[in-house]
């Protein structure tokens, strides 16, 4: 029994997924924000909000990005006063997850200083992109 | 918050073993699928099995990249941690087992959905850098969850 048309089916199917995995992980989403409130409380991140912005990261044990992603955040985090950065065990903090509506690890959840989210990235985010994004934060 | 807990100072290896392997887990399963092959598919849950126990640098494919690729390369190993490319070879060997027990009972259909689907994964991986663990684990996290909470 030969036969290649479930081969073919299948390889064109995830073509076209990981063509749209490839654009949409690491890009950075604009929040509609209807009624600004905090996303998160300084408790839930185990500190005080950044005096600007607060990076928060959810992680996960079997995510290769997570790490790439954890450097590029902290870095930034560590080359201004004003940036804060955090980083949440996503399995230890599923009501958390479910709460923010977090499907896949890493997402990056960009905060003003009162904990509103401005924006979000699932996947890892390049460097000049998250620059770029908070660059519109005052 | 405590980091502590998702990167307790993993095992490492090099980051570019496991797309090699993923690519030809690609070439197996579309083997198995087109011809319905038993040695393709015992072959192949024999490998995921090595890779979900032990880590994907130990199987057959880790060897094959490490002994005849790697000294081929001339930039320096860029490192991964093992954990998530040794989930995706516990999703495979799911796959796989599946694939195989609808072989043995002669289920076409049953081989031919299992097979595909970790087909579809692998390639991703090969093709696009797909992280399955990134993707799936936490779904499943959610899903565990919720049952242990009814």
């Amino acid at each position: 029994m030969t036969s290649f048309a479930p081969l073919l089916i299948v390889l064109v199917l995830s073509s076209a997924f990981g063509i749209w995995y490839q654009r949409t992980r690491g890009a950075i989403k604009s929040a509609v924000n209807k009624a600004p409130e905090p996303l998160l409380s300084e408790a839930e991140i185990g500190g005080s909000y950044g005096s600007r912005v607060t990076l928060v990261q959810f992680s996960s044990a079997f995510c290769t990005p997570c790490r790439a992603t954890k450097m590029i955040l902290s870095q930034i985090a560590s080359e201004s006063t004003d940036i804060s950065y955090v980083e949440i065990d996503a399995e230890s903090h599923l009501e958390l997850v479910r709460r923010l509506h977090i499907h896949s690890t890493p997402t990056t959840l960009i905060l003003d200083r009162n904990g509103v989210e401005i924006a979000r990235a699932a996947g890892a985010p390049k460097k000049s992109d998250v620059l770029a994004s908070l660059a519109s934060i005052h | 918050m405590s980091t502590a807990t998702i990167t307790p100072t993993p095992t490492l290896i090099d980051a570019r073993g496991p797309r090699f392997g993923a690519a030809i887990t690609t070439a197996i399963l579309a083997l198995a699928l087109v011809f319905h092959s038993p040695i393709a598919i015992i072959f192949q849950l024999v490998v995921f099995a090595t890779g979900a126990l032990f880590g994907p640098q130990k199987t057959l494919y880790g060897l094959i990249y490490r002994t005849f690729v790697k000294s081929h390369l001339k930039s320096e190993a860029p490192t991964e941690d093992v954990r998530p490319p040794q989930f995706a070879q516990r999703v495979g060997l799911g796959f796989a087992l599946v694939a195989t027990i609808g072989l043995a009972a002669s289920s076409s259909l049953t081989f031919t959905i299992a097979t595909s689907f970790a087909l579809a994964a692998a390639f991703l991986n090969a093709a696009f850098n797909f992280c399955l663990g990134c993707e799936v684990y936490l779904l499943i996290a959610r899903l565990r969850n919720r049952s242990i909470a009814q």
